[in-house]
């Protein structure tokens, strides 16, 4: 008894703000989801199983992968695993750095990174600026036209790239690795919209008080569309730490390839008797970076991926 | 008023117009400035791709360094017979088909589940969602390591008469708690389907994040007053289920559904990550290639082949797509 009426209580809390609920007669209603609330406990039960079970099955992969790279080759042997190593070494780690030359390689990933988001920010602010706000012939067809290369798949566009790049004489250059990519559409798209919803009245005010173009849209638009900014800047971070086809083609040397073609060289055989522990060290610090930048800007990666349905 | 104000006032009239004649002028000019660079870049990497890739398509035989020493070629069809005719492009269709027909539905319907259990409880919620949603930021290679360490067995007994298997795999040694014999996922002499089962099995894993954002961002829009309404009358669970969730969510499944038909059809560097370059257990390369890597296979040589088979591959996105749309035109509720 004692039960329900607490969990009536709860009820009532949860429905305030309801206001449909409240229109209809809060009582009644009161009693019929305090019926249905004590059939839910098993369900809610249920629904924590199945919830966290998935939630391992997620986690295990990042569990065995850390652990792993913490055992000795002898240990991870065992046909009994163990789950938690028994001797932890750090050595596998230093190993997997000499080995994939993660050093090279780390610098070079985060080199075209940063260039090539900076300059895809500049063409992309430029670009969304002048379909937001200026008028201009054909304006609209250029968009539509731009909207339809999103559906072409990427790979129509690298047999021909892969020559381009090769008349320009651009193999083995950071080059290669930074322009062709430099456009992304979808990025435009984004960024037109959110720059529509910024009132036009403020543009016009400013041209009446003789604001240049350039100075409007870096003293009012980019800090009004930063948080879309900046979901760009990551998902095209992470773009480059996890672009492997195009690196690989084009580059064939540790000066100018990424870390993940690397990770991926060093390796070349992921089954069979291999030294998995110094393996799984290499995937561990490839995936580090992406962890720390998952657990401090999750907001502006989800709020990205959630708009744009891409990855990285 | 005299006449003399009144020229003066026209000629000012037609002065303000002619600056905003110009100015207008000048707008039209400056948006293409604006745009210079991005448009400069999409015809060299966007557009000369486009046009080209049609040109290498129907050159019989097409060839781009037969091209440069100066052969001409016909015009046909020839390139598409080819692909078809080619067994290995008929298994890397099969591949690609047979992981999207797999991983679509399973993993839609299962993020759905996902989607509504998360959105059903309040305790954990959040952080349950932010676990769930690590995979989508991983490196799709680096994690096809870790899940081709979990399944490779140390020291197989396939491999020679008198190997024993030290280590079975992780896996294999969880199966092991249920009295499962220790199974060959991917190492050499490992069959076909165990290794569709282990690229299912990722490919799922690493599709789930996008679409338990997707669909959960739908059902938290969803108006309460639906499900009140089948309080009161008491509806059964699976009833709200397929009548109100189901119905409310369907632009937001069509979303999810479409992007993952498309994401299939380019399926590639999950199988690198798993299998590496060969694409297929050791012993048997290629086995699991998909549209994608035959591409790549003809990216060096017969580009007029590459080109076809790309254009494939955008004909059957493009079906897919279109099918997908049509459908969701018809059964999605808004």
């Amino acid at each position: 008894m004692s039960d329900k009426i607490e969990n009536s209580k709860n009820v009532t809390s949860e429905t305030k703000g309801d206001s449909a609920i409240r229109v209809m007669g809060s009582r009644d209603i009161n009693k019929l989801r305090t019926s249905a609330k004590i059939g839910k406990g098993a369900g809610m039960v249920l629904t924590y199983i199945f919830l966290i079970f998935i939630a391992v099955v997620v986690l295990f992969p990042f569990y065995w992968m850390i652990i792993s790279s913490l055992k000795t080759l002898d240990e991870y042997k065992l046909s009994v695993p163990t789950l938690f190593p028994e001797t932890i070494v750090f050595g596998n780690y230093a190993e997997a750095f000499t080995q994939a030359n993660l050093g090279r390689l780390f610098l070079n990933t985060v080199y075209v990174g940063l260039v090539s988001t900076i300059l895809s920010l500049v063409i992309t602010v430029l670009s969304a600026f002048a379909f937001a706000r200026l008028e201009f012939k054909g304006k609209n067809a250029l968009f539509a036209v731009l909207l339809a290369t999103m559906m072409i798949p990427g790979e129509l566009f690298t047999i021909t790239n892969y020559q381009t790049v090769f008349y320009l004489n651009w193999m083995n250059t950071f080059t290669v690795l930074i322009v062709p990519f430099l456009v992304s559409v979808f990025y435009i798209y984004l960024l037109k919209q959110n720059f529509m919803q910024i009132p036009n009245e403020l543009y016009l005010a400013a041209k009446v008080d003789g604001t240049s173009d350039l100075k409007y849209l870096w003293r009012v638009m980019i800090p009004l569309s930063l948080p879309t900014l900046i979901s760009i800047t990551i998902l095209k971070m992470m773009g480059a730490w996890n672009s492997y086809v195009w690196p690989n083609l084009v580059t064939d040397s540790d000066e100018y390839r990424l870390i993940t073609n690397g990770l991926r060289n060093a390796f070349v055989e992921s089954t069979g008797d291999v030294n998995i522990p110094v393996q799984m060290a290499a995937v561990a610090i490839v995936s580090a970076p992406l962890f720390l930048v998952f657990l401090f800007l999750r907001k502006y990666i989800m709020k990205g991926v959630s708009r744009s349905g891409i990855k990285g | 008023m005299s006449v003399s104000k009144l020229t003066l006032k026209r000629d000012r009239f037609e002065a303000k117009t002619k600056q905003f004649r110009t100015k207008i002028k000048f707008d039209q000019w400056k948006g293409w400035v604006y745009l210079a660079p991005c448009i400069a870049l999409l015809l060299v990497f966007t557009g000369w791709p486009i046009v080209n890739t049609l040109a290498m398509a129907f050159q019989n035989g097409y060839d781009t360094m037969e091209w440069i020493s100066g052969i001409d070629f016909t015009i046909g069809i020839d390139n598409f017979l080819k692909v078809i005719s080619y067994s290995g492009f008929k298994d890397c269709l099969f591949n690609t088909i047979l992981l999207c027909v797999i991983t679509v539905p399973i993993s839609t319907i299962l993020a759905l589940l996902i989607a509504v259990c998360l959105n059903s409880i309040k305790f954990l919620s959040r952080f349950l969602q932010t676990i769930y949603f690590l995979p989508y930021v991983t490196n799709s290679i680096a994690i096809g390591m870790v899940f081709a360490a979990m399944f490779n067995m140390v020291g197989t007994a396939f491999g020679g008469q008198n190997e024993l298997i030290q280590s079975a795999g992780i896996i294999n040694n969880i199966l092991g708690i249920f009295g499962v014999e220790p199974i060959n996922w991917i190492n050499e002499g490992s069959g076909y389907w165990e290794n569709i089962f282990v690229m299912s099995f990722y490919i799922i894993w690493n599709a789930l994040p996008f679409k338990i954002l997707i669909l959960l961002g739908g059902l938290q829009s969803v108006n309460k007053q639906y499900y009140d309404a089948a309080k009161i009358d008491s509806t059964p669970k699976w009833r709200v289920f397929t009548k109100i969730t189901v119905p409310l969510l369907s632009p937001m499944i069509a979303y999810v559904v479409i992007t993952g038909f498309i994401g299939g059809f380019k399926e590639y560097s999950s199988i690198v990550g798993i299998f590496g370059d060969d694409m297929g257990p050791t012993g048997d390369p290629r086995r699991l290639n998909t549209m994608v890597g035959y591409i790549y296979n003809f990216i060096d040589e017969r580009q007029g082949q590459a080109s076809a088979a790309a254009l494939i591959l955008f004909g059957i996105i493009f079906i897919v797509t279109m099918i997908n749309l049509y459908v969701s035109k018809k059964k999605t509720h808004f």
